[in-house]
């Protein structure tokens, strides 16, 4: 399943990121596809991106929204945080697990090998900090003198789109190296940053900064394609504990905003299935793969 | 009788529909409005000072 994953993320990955022509047109996408929301953190300035991010569409929204009424457009975000919800309604953060392209590069670079360290669960509620207070307030209040606002979290921390977008627009087009300043360091520092943690905690981003990831986790408790757990056939055994990369307690707590739906307790932990997946309650797989197998051999380090 | 004894096994639950019921109300309402076409005028151009370049 963890090799179906992957192979789904690179599907994703290319998905998003479709406009291969770029090297030759040296700028980014400018066609229809463009309408279509992201469904992971996808800088839409990347040059191959084909899809918007919801996050920097959103914010530029928001950021816009004084200018947008004055003139009886009532642009308030709406299609935007839509267009997230219903995905976060269907899968909740399975997206970041199985779509997202940033939590994929993440994934990478936690593989290279290093001492593990868990991170400390209070750091989780920083991306509910970015998402209410830099992706939504700050645009709204912090204008300027013609009542238009910055997308804040784009161009003050989001390393995914240094990585994806910055960094190639610079080698995309060099005369740009003459523009940067110490918005682009401050940037790359993040980017340095986050980088250096994913290799030595699983999923940094995701779980502490990611306002769409927290986006997500505000709907994971609802969506309709979860994981759960059957409480008669769980001896507590804590075997998921150790498989998670989000350090999620399943069995303690099998709605946990922080479970990725990565299906590694199900399929490489559980030999009771106790864990399964339903869709609106139907359930449609059970952990019955992993049933007999020696746990010690698929224990993955974590933290 | 066999549909009663189904439904005590599986119990759909309501909560994710209404929830996915809502985001689409709200995304055809931002649609009806023309936030698409704003969308895209936006996501067609590249921001650099969005991504810490000029």
């Amino acid at each position: 399943m963890e090799l179906v994953r992957k192979w789904v993320q690179v599907f994703f990955g290319f998905l998003m990121n479709a406009n291969w022509a770029f090297p030759f047109t040296r700028s980014i996408y400018q066609g229809p596809l463009k309408v279509l929301c992201a469904p992971g953190l996808n800088c839409y300035s990347c040059p191959a991106s084909t899809t918007y991010c919801p996050i920097g569409s959103l914010q530029n929204i928001l950021g816009g929204i004084r200018i947008s009424l004055a003139n009886s457009q009532y642009f308030v975000g709406l299609s935007v945080i839509g267009a997230m919800g219903v995905l976060g309604a269907m899968f909740g953060r399975m997206i970041c697990g199985w779509a997202c392209p940033f939590g994929f590069i993440q994934e990478l670079l936690h593989k290279i090998p290093s001492r593990k360290f868990s991170i400390p669960r209070p750091l989780n509620y920083g991306k509910y900090f970015m998402l209410l207070g830099v992706v939504i307030l700050l645009p709204l209040l912090l204008v300027d003198e013609f009542g238009g606002s910055s997308p804040w979290f784009c161009k003050l921390i989001c390393p995914a789109g240094t990585l994806e977008a910055g960094l190639p627009m610079l080698l995309l087009q060099p005369n740009l190296a003459n523009t940067i300043g110490i918005l682009f360091y401050n940037k790359l520092s993040i980017l340095i940053l986050v980088v250096l943690w994913s290799v030595v905690a699983s999923r940094p981003f995701c779980r502490t900064i990611c306002p769409l990831g927290g986006f997500y986790a505000l709907l994971n408790r609802y969506r309709l394609v979860k994981l759960t757990l059957d409480p008669k056939r769980c001896t507590n055994c804590k075997a998921c504990h150790h498989v998670c990369p989000m350090e999620v307690k399943f069995n303690e707590n099998p709605d946990d905003p922080e479970c990725i739906s990565c299906m590694a307790c199900m399929h490489r932990a559980c030999k009771f299935e106790a864990i399964g997946i339903e869709i609106g309650g139907i359930p449609m797989k059970s952990s019955s793969r992993a049933k007999g197998r020696d746990l010690q051999e698929t224990e993955a380090p974590i933290g | 009788m066999a549909s009663e004894k189904k439904s005590e096994q599986y119990r759909i639950r309501k909560a994710p529909f209404i929830v996915l019921g809502f985001f689409v109300l709200l995304w055809i309402a931002g649609v009806a409005a023309g936030e698409p076409a704003r969308v895209l005028e936006q996501a067609v151009q590249v921001c650099l000072s969005c991504i810490g370049i000029g």
